[in-house]
């Protein structure tokens, strides 16, 4: 009965955010709307979290990694290569996906939780990484004074909260309908395949290990150009904007936006985002409690109960869907072959 | 100056620091251990394992007082406490959204989080001192050098604590059963032993230790608000580098990280930081080429 | 002439248990071969060595000439394996034509040049072509996942013809399959054009009988007899492997 409610409730739910984030520019104050700006960006990432978990079935809590390096290659790198906001945007996405080619090798033979736990290690490691080059990140101060951008040329200068915001809600648009586009391409088809049946699509010829990685450097750049609009945003960054709590939040609302769909992602990644956010003004001390309660009561909530789980990529077995009850999707699991005769 | 004095002063400058690297690779050891028990037999990723670890360390410094008594009174407390919190881990576990691997780690990390906000506005923001036995704070002559007394005793019970396990694992029937899982889980079902059971014993143990290397490790690693997260990043890069298949890889990858936290830090301090990625990419760049090659053989 | 596909000295172990111990195959062109013998022969795992799912231990194989041993089951069926499995593998989320279309676009991005959808819509059309062959276009926007095991196993069998292969690999294909879901498996195996090739592994003889050119007897890993389905039925030794053969 449960599940009945759920898909109307969410339409419904993204619609009533999609409408609100529209109409901000015009409603809200200049400090609202450079936290929104902020928690899109954060939303495009939690895209780019969708993409990997969902689509392809490699779930993910490390995209902070390549999140992160777009924002320092913007910070640092981008104000000198030009001002204009869509040259950053790319510079962004290269650091971006060029982190995520050089993580591939670590991610693509792994599955299941696996796939968790090693990204999460690149990600807080690459995080670690970050606060402690002092000479290229300015360490844990952070690095401010940022130039303010230009979205396209012959555009002004984006001067206040509310350009900014406009600036970052007009990118993360265009970049969602993209991949909405690609995805409605034989590339949806063939990710969703994979995570259906790896060793079915091998057997058809296709070339997996590389669609894989092709999937992951995309996902890099995604996020890489979301790090774009955080500094954009913010005109600050610092190593606390990219901590393994964000990467956590971001796939709890992948999961509550409906695991597979994008769109689903950016509201619910934006929605769990938000209400950290509030509840941290308004609750300073108890915020995390009150936020870890709310974490698992809202695992509790979640459509099916558990039965209908997200579907992720298994261990290779021709015939087998991926990880299937309690037990399963252990580590290295010996050697499953078909019933043999 | 005598010249044997003399002598003596020139041995290896890192050797302490390399000591140093067996002490803390052997408390990430005991610690990741429970990562391991968790992930490998009912495929659990707890992200509340830091935790754990930290209610262990906060037990320590609130009640070491100096005296052994209070040794013995801190590790049964922690150890208790810590597997209780695994007990009810476990409990929460059980009801929501059963088998589905994605929602549990999330699950645990808001358990993470809610624990971590207690353990800080218990015991306060800053990291917490704690007070060893007397006889074990002062330090000890080790070839030329002073060493932490503690530390060095350190070494001989976390290597015990080692050798317990792997005896537990290799002979124990509930070791077998360990080991069973890890190879196959869905054989354990078919023995009869219901997946709840095997998900409160497992989180127990976890728990217990987690909590020990807590206590027994809070001089090295001590109670602070950022103790879970370090403790959590450092069992999952020794897991992950370890490989699930034996206690002996475990080990070892431990004592890497142990020793690149420490030895590594003071050979090459400006690339410190970069050292445990580096190591955790080779180990898994080389691991990925052997799996691909060997899924092939099936 | 060069056979379709040769395996020579094909060994595979699990621990101190061989599954397969220097066996030999070869299958020419448009060959009609079958794999028997009972239970824990060997014949998926030789099957699993042939697509590449499985590594052998020990031996090679060539396919048309050329060396596989190495390739894995992608680029093999890139150069023409198609294959079935034991329990029939589809993707249950796409529908049953995205199913065929995906395993046509490997064979359908081949033509140099490139446009927009092109290869989509030469896999689609090969989709409904061979959907209509085995039957399933009412099925067709259905989720493969509702499908029932029959038409499952005909829906692999699309998928399979989809990557226009020279060798068919079939597992068990008759398995669960009910007396009219048989008759008309093997009504489609016999249309079959006879540019291509198909490695048979059955339990049931009459299919067998009716289908094969050939046939080669598995034991214990190891070949025990092949010859044409007359000889095998009247072999003696092959009687005996089946009386005494352990399930």
């Amino acid at each position: 009965m449960r599940d009945e409610l759920i898909r109307p409730l969410r339409g419904v739910v993204a619609a009533v955010v999609l409408a609100g984030l529209v109409v901000a520019p015009w409603t809200v104050d200049d400090y609202t709307a450079a936290i929104l700006a902020r928690t899109l960006a954060l939303g495009l990432v939690g895209v780019s979290v969708a993409l990997l978990t969902g689509v392809a079935g490699m779930p993910t809590l490390g995209q902070t990694a390549p999140y992160a390096a777009g924002a320092y290659a913007c910070a640092v790198v981008g104000g000198s290569v030009s001002d204009v906001g869509v040259v950053q945007l790319a510079v962004a996405a290269a650091a971006g996906a060029a982190l995520a080619a050089l993580t591939v090798p670590l991610v693509v033979s792994a599955r299941g939780v696996v796939v968790l736990m090693i990204t999460l290690a690149i990600g807080e490691l690459v995080v670690t990484v970050l606060g402690r080059w002092r000479s290229f990140t300015g360490g844990t101060d952070g690095l401010a004074g940022i130039a303010p951008v230009r979205p396209f040329w012959g555009l002004p200068v984006l001067a206040g909260d509310r350009a900014r915001y406009v600036y970052t809600l007009v990118v993360v648009a265009v970049v969602v309908g993209a991949l909405l586009l690609v995805l409605r391409t034989r590339v949806g088809l063939v990710l969703r395949a994979g995570r259906d049946d790896e060793a079915r699509l091998r057997a058809s010829g296709h070339r997996v290990a590389g669609q894989l990685a092709g999937v992951h450097i995309a996902a890099g750049a995604i996020a890489g150009a979301a790090g774009s609009l955080l500094v954009v945003a913010q005109q600050y960054i610092s190593p606390a904007d990219f901590s393994f709590d964000t990467s956590a939040l971001l796939l709890l609302g992948v999961v509550i936006g409906g695991t597979a769909s994008v769109g689903g992602a950016l509201v619910g990644a934006t929605l769990v985002i938000a209400s950290r956010d509030w509840l941290f003004g308004i609750l300073p001390g108890q915020a995390p409690l009150v936020l870890g309660a709310l974490f698992v009561a809202t695992v509790y909530l979640l459509p099916g109960g558990g039965r209908r789980r997200p579907r992720l990529r298994g261990r290779p077995q021709p015939g087998r869907p991926g990880p299937g009850p309690a037990l399963r999707t252990g580590p290295d699991p010996a050697a499953r072959t078909e019933v043999r005769t | 100056m005598s010249a044997v004095a003399a002598g003596a002063y020139r041995i290896d400058p890192y050797l302490i620091p390399a000591l140093d690297g067996v002490a803390y690779g052997l408390l990430v050891f005991v610690a990741a251990s429970g990562l391991v028990f968790c992930f490998g037999v009912a495929g659990i990723l707890n992200l509340a394992h830091g935790t754990l670890y930290a209610i262990g360390g906060y037990t320590a410094a609130a009640v070491l007082d100096g005296g052994w008594p209070s040794l013995a009174l801190a590790l049964g407390v922690g150890v208790a406490a810590a597997s209780a919190a695994g007990v009810a881990l476990a409990g929460l576990l059980t009801r929501a959204a059963a088998g589905n691997h994605l929602t549990q780690a999330l699950l645990t990390f808001g358990v993470a989080l809610a624990g971590g906000s207690l353990l800080v506005s218990a015991f306060g923001p800053d990291d917490r001192p704690v007070n060893v036995p007397a006889a074990l704070d002062g330090s000890v002559a080790v070839a030329g050098h002073r060493y932490a007394a503690y530390r060095l005793v350190f070494i001989v019970v976390a290597g015990l604590l080692a050798g317990l396990l792997y005896l537990t694992v290799r002979r124990t029937r509930a070791g077998m059963l360990v080991r069973a899982a890890v190879d196959d889980p869905e054989m354990v079902a078919c023995l009869g032993v219901s997946p709840t059971r095997i998900r409160i014993g497992v989180l127990a143990a976890a728990g217990a230790l987690a909590g020990a290397a807590g206590v027994l490790g809070a001089p090295i690693i001590g109670p602070g608000p950022d103790t879970a997260d370090t403790v959590l990043l450092l069992s999952l890069v020794v897991v992950v580098l370890g490989g699930l298949g034996s206690l002996t890889g475990t080990l070892l990858a431990a004592l890497v990280v142990g020793e690149i936290q420490t030895l590594g830090v003071a050979l090459a301090p400006s690339a410190a930081p970069f050292l445990l990625f580096a190591a955790m990419a080779a180990v898994l760049a080389v691991r990925a080429r052997g799996l691909a090659a060997a899924r092939r053989s099936t | 002439m060069t056979p379709l596909l040769a395996a020579r000295a094909i060994t595979v172990r699990y621990g101190s248990l061989a599954a397969l111990d220097g066996v030999d195959l070869r299958i020419d062109h448009g060959q009609r071969h079958a794999l028997i013998g009972p239970n824990g022969a060997g014949k998926t795992t030789l099957l699993n060595v042939i697509a590449g799912a499985t590594r052998p231990g020990g031996g090679r194989v060539w396919l048309a000439g050329r060396e596989v041993t190495r390739r894995g089951p992608a680029a093999r069926a890139r150069r023409g394996i198609g294959r079935i499995h034991q329990r029939p593998a589809v993707w249950s989320t796409l529908s049953v034509t995205e199913n065929v279309q995906v395993a046509a676009l490997p064979q359908a991005l081949r033509p140099g040049r490139w446009r927009p959808g092109a290869a989509r819509s030469a896999a689609r059309r090969t989709a409904d072509t061979l959907l209509d062959r085995v039957g399933l276009t009412d099925l067709a926007g259905r989720p493969a996942g509702e499908l029932a095991h029959g038409q499952r196993r005909q829906l692999e069998i699309a998928m399979a013809l989809a990557g226009r292969p020279r060798l068919l690999l079939l597992d068990e294909p008759a398995a669960g399959l009910s007396a009219t879901e048989v008759g008309r498996l093997v009504d489609f195996l016999r249309e079959l054009p006879r540019a291509v090739a198909v490695l048979l592994v059955e339990h049931r003889l009459d299919l067998v009988y009716a289908l094969c050119d050939t046939v080669t007897v598995l034991r214990d890993g190891r070949t025990l007899a092949a010859g044409t389905p007359d000889e095998i039925r009247g072999s003696e030794l092959v009687r005996r492997a089946y009386a005494e053969g352990v399930t």
